[in-house]
């Protein structure tokens, strides 16, 4: 399936009925379906919220503060995206590729706060393995930070990309698909920000 | 390296404008905040599913809507976004129904 | 094939290969079509050999020909044969090679994720299949229900459905995706919604169930693989986990399958009965709006194979009415078939009587779908063999008549020669009656109470005489095939010349040579009706507008621009079935497989996807 996210191709000589970019119209297709992808993954980790059988148990693990702090960074991360495709678009080059950077920067640096609480989680007790709850948890954080991972590799190549074939205006739909990609795995991070942590990170009410 | 200069000058100015960009920024920051202060108020708990959910949609539809340019592009990716994303809600309150998970 | 461009100063050649270097790097449609074609083909007779030992198997009670074990095996096997490797890619066949020529477009919108898609496709079927090899196959029934398919009580054979699947599942996406941008964005112009071929409808309508149904069963099956591979407990119930869930996931993709299965067959036929019926499909629009509908319905009716797990009276009821009133958008369209015909001036050629078939058959398996909507009923039939009944009037009157349909009415156009009508008619008039033999007496074995799924029976439960009238049906549907067999190979090269309008056709693939250049269209066809070459033909009937405009000889073909052909899709698709079979033997080897995508995707992203400089 991840493959399919760094299509880069064109027909030649083509109709074009709808008056949309091909590429375009593929990447919000396949991101119609990772909603399903997703919205299975979280369905199975409410579907088996209350079911672990031994702890630890959300409320006992889940860091707030901590979480809230890379979810900031990941909300501005898909501001830098967008500065950087609008710079791309009207041809400012050093502007584009600094806030490229910021994007993979800051991506890197979500991913660096994942890995943190996924080995924090594991000094604590908690893996895939211990209970329901670790093993759909990992599974879930786990999917989508891959996405990330894939998203921070795409724009370090676009990044290459610029500095050796250059991204003028007229190619900044490369830019463009990445930057929908990444917005994607932003908001599926809005998703998981909501459900698992601020409303299932709380003790069971007295 | 400034970014708040005119965009909207070019060709593409039916997108949205840098100044608006960092404003959605802004937003989103403000709405994380604000959720993270609600969630240590106490009296609010009976309230935080309805709150988070809400400010969760409102974050969400901000960045599909300005970030991804749902609200200017054409229609049929806006149908094919938020109809993955609805069947998959339904599917999820469905299987929660049926299993009793709520 | 090899048509190499003059090289003019500033314009890079075109990459192409011939000889099997050809196939391997096509980015074709029509090729593709054609390798899909033959290597579902190839597993269709596979299936059908291992449903020929399963029923050898229960020819008599108390039969040895294969062990229980091996039996299991053997309906697994068939059953994922049939669904995911010759069914759904006979149907990937058809839109492959169909639906750019009926759009009035030069190729699919991304060519080479097409050639990925099959690529993937022929190497899950190969990890599906690899089982083989180790002689631990899957035998846990095509749908794998927990906590069956747990390490305690299932081998390697699982795993091997797992990683197959996972494959499979990754090739239909991405032909989905590129078949919904290929119908929505590559009409030719004037060819609206309204206007497209019931065919492309449905070819949309089912690559929308496949973008949204298909993820739910790879998360399913991550789940099911990380319980067996690292022990998480997703549907460990001593862990707390449920069962039923990985049920519930497999069946909101498993029913929106079904109609994955069947509605490539209504589309093929409801483009052919109007052909040899001589007049327009009679209400068009509700054709449509059913498949629509269907498609619809098809995401909020997946409980009904559930309705003995012991769901709520709430969750019965609305499931079993949600799924009754998908009879109605099937019944809708039977009737205009059947509305179609009435009055038409018939002319009762192969393709024809596969579709008629389709109908007669297909009518049953609806009917008896519809009784098991009802719960009492499907409480009765559950696991009997009813349900087999069903699912083969379904599967096998339904889905495989309408391809055979489409494959009698489209091999002039793929070959360029006829396919022999005596043989055909063999080949329908066996298979016709065969099916009928071998599955409708399973209707009656199911009522008397006969389980699915056992590998023998004990005499005297008045089953004997049924089994062995089935078991004899499967040899005629064989000798069915090898009519079929023989006229295929007999017809591609010798058949008689079919011209670019064999049959009187009325949509846009007929207007071009068969078999079509590879180009398709000399210049893009401007449309102006919904059947705009049976309208141009005859200008008497309508208005005065020629339908279908642009089909002038003395176009430069030489200046058409056709895609590179590319070796880097089929090693991008190496690259992901080798890391799926790998992470049966050790995640950590499997980074192979990712690496070769990697690669194989950057050297895509990087290499012109057309000639430069035109
Ligand atoms: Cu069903």
């Amino acid at each position: 399936m991840q493959d399919i996210e760094v299509e880069h191709q064109e027909s030649t000589d083509h109709a074009n009925t709808l008056g949309v970019d091909m590429r375009k119209f593929l990447m919000w297709v396949f991101l119609g379906s990772d909603c399903l992808f997703f919205g299975a993954f979280i369905a199975t980790y409410l579907l088996y919220r209350n079911s672990s059988i031994v702890g630890p148990y959300p409320h006992e693990i889940l860091d707030i503060p901590v979480t809230s702090a890379s979810t900031f960074i990941l909300l501005t991360s898909s501001l830098a995206m967008v500065l950087s495709l609008a710079a791309f678009q009207r041809g400012n080059t050093s502007a584009a590729r600094f806030w490229l950077f910021a994007t993979a920067f800051l991506g890197s640096t979500f991913l660096g706060f994942q890995v943190f609480e996924f080995y924090h989680f594991a000094h604590e007790g908690l893996t895939p393995k211990t209970n329901l709850f670790g093993a759909t948890f990992f599974t879930l954080t786990g999917f989508h930070g891959a996405h990330v991972a894939l998203g921070v590799i795409w724009l370090f190549s676009l990044l290459g990309v610029s500095y050796t074939r250059g991204i003028p205006p007229e190619k900044s739909m490369n830019v463009e698909l990445a930057g929908l990609y990444w917005h994607f795995v932003d908001i599926v991070w809005v998703v998981i920000f909501t459900v698992i942590y601020l409303l299932s990170s709380l003790p069971p009410s007295s | 390296m400034s970014t708040g200069e005119h965009l909207d000058n070019h060709h593409d100015s039916d997108h949205p404008t840098a100044k608006q960009y960092v404003l959605v920024g802004i937003i989103l920051t403000v709405i994380t905040i604000l959720e993270v202060g609600v969630y240590y108020v106490e009296a609010l708990r009976s309230l935080f599913a309805a709150i988070f959910l809400g400010a969760g949609a409102i974050k969400f539809a901000f960045v599909a809507f300005y970030y991804m340019h749902l609200k200017m592009d054409h229609y049929l990716f806006s149908a094919f976004f938020f109809g993955g994303l609805v069947l998959a809600t339904s599917i999820a309150i469905a299987l929660m129904a049926i299993l009793g998970a709520f | 094939m090899a048509t190499h461009s003059t090289a003019i100063k500033g314009v890079t050649e075109r990459a192409t290969y011939t000889g099997l270097m050809g196939w391997i790097t096509t980015v074709d449609h029509k090729r593709i079509g054609i390798l899909y074609g033959c290597t579902a083909m190839f597993f269709f007779l596979v299936g059908g050999l291992e449903a020929t030992v399963v029923r050898m198997q229960l020819y008599s009670p108390g039969m040895d020909l294969v062990s229980p074990g091996m039996y299991n095996s053997l309906f697994t096997m068939h059953a994922l044969t049939m669904i995911f490797l010759a069914i759904m890619p006979l149907g990937a066949a058809f839109f492959n090679f169909i639906i750019p020529l009926q759009i009035g477009a030069r190729d699919v919108a991304f060519p080479r994720l097409n050639a990925f898609s099959y690529w993937v496709f022929l190497f899950g079927a190969l990890i599906l299949n690899g089982g083989w090899l180790f002689n631990t196959l899957p035998n846990v029934g095509w749908f794998a229900y927990a906590p069956l398919t747990a390490t305690e009580y299932s081998g390697a054979g699982t795993d091997f459905f797992i990683c197959g699947l996972q494959v499979l599942g990754v090739s239909s996406l991405a032909a989905a995706c590129n078949f919904i941008v290929t119908i929505l964005n590559m009409r030719a112009p004037g060819m609206t919604l309204m206007r497209m071929p019931v065919f492309t409808w449905m070819t949309l309508i089912i690559s929308l169930l496949l973008v949204f149904a298909f993820p739910v069963l790879t998360v399913g099956l991550i789940e099911l693989m990380f319980m067996r591979f690292y022990e998480m407990p997703f549907f460990n119930s001593n862990q707390g986990g449920d069962p039923i869930l990985w049920q519930h996931l497999f069946w909101i993709f498993g029913h929106p399958e079904v109609y994955i299965l069947i509605l490539p067959a209504m589309g093929i036929i409801s483009d052919i009965i109007p052909t040899f019926a001589r007049k327009p499909l009679f209400g068009y629009g509700f054709v449509v709006g059913s498949g629509v509908a269907i498609a619809f319905l098809s995401f909020a009716v997946w409980a009904h194979h559930m309705f003995t797990t012991g769901l709520s009276a709430l969750a019965v009821s609305v499931f079993s009415g949600a799924t009754m009133l998908i009879a109605i958008p099937t019944g809708v369209k039977v009737l205009n078939w059947m509305a179609t015909l009435w009055g038409g001036s018939l002319d009762l050629r192969t393709p024809m009587l596969w579709s008629i078939g389709f109908i007669a058959t297909f009518v049953v398996g609806g009917l008896s779908g519809v009784m098991h909507a009802s719960p009492p009923v499907d409480t009765q039939q559950q696991d009997t063999y009813f349900i087999v009944a069903h699912i083969h009037y379904v599967l096998f009157g339904g889905s495989i008549m309408g391809i055979f349909a489409g494959i009698y009415y489209w091999f002039p156009k793929v070959t360029g020669r006829m396919m022999n009508e005596t043989l055909g008619k063999w080949h329908f008039w066996l298979s016709f009656i065969g099916m009928n033999v071998t599955f409708g007496p399973m209707h009656i074995v199911g009522i008397l109470g006969m389980p699915r799924r056992i590998y023998t029976y004990p005499s005297g439960m008045g089953w004997d005489f049924l089994n062995q009238i089935e078991t004899i049906g499967v040899f005629i549907i064989i000798a069915g095939m090898l009519f079929f067999l023989q006229n295929a190979f007999r017809s591609w090269k010798n058949g008689e010349i079919a011209g670019d309008d064999p049959w009187d056709g009325r949509t846009l693939e007929w207007t071009i040579p068969s078999p079509p250049p590879e180009y398709n269209f000399a210049t893009i066809p401007v449309v102006h009706s919904r059947e705009p070459l049976w309208d141009s033909k005859h200008p008497e009937l309508g208005d005065h507008l020629p339908s279908v405009t642009g089909a002038s000889d003395d176009v430069d073909t030489e200046s058409i621009h056709m895609p590179n052909a590319s070796y880097w899709p089929a090693i991008t698709a190496i690259g992901v079935g080798l890391g799926a079979a790998l992470l049966m033997v050790n995640p950590i080897l499997s980074i192979s497989g990712v690496i070769i995508s990697i690669v194989g995707v950057y050297a895509w992203s990087f290499e012109p996807a057309a000639p430069e400089g035109h």
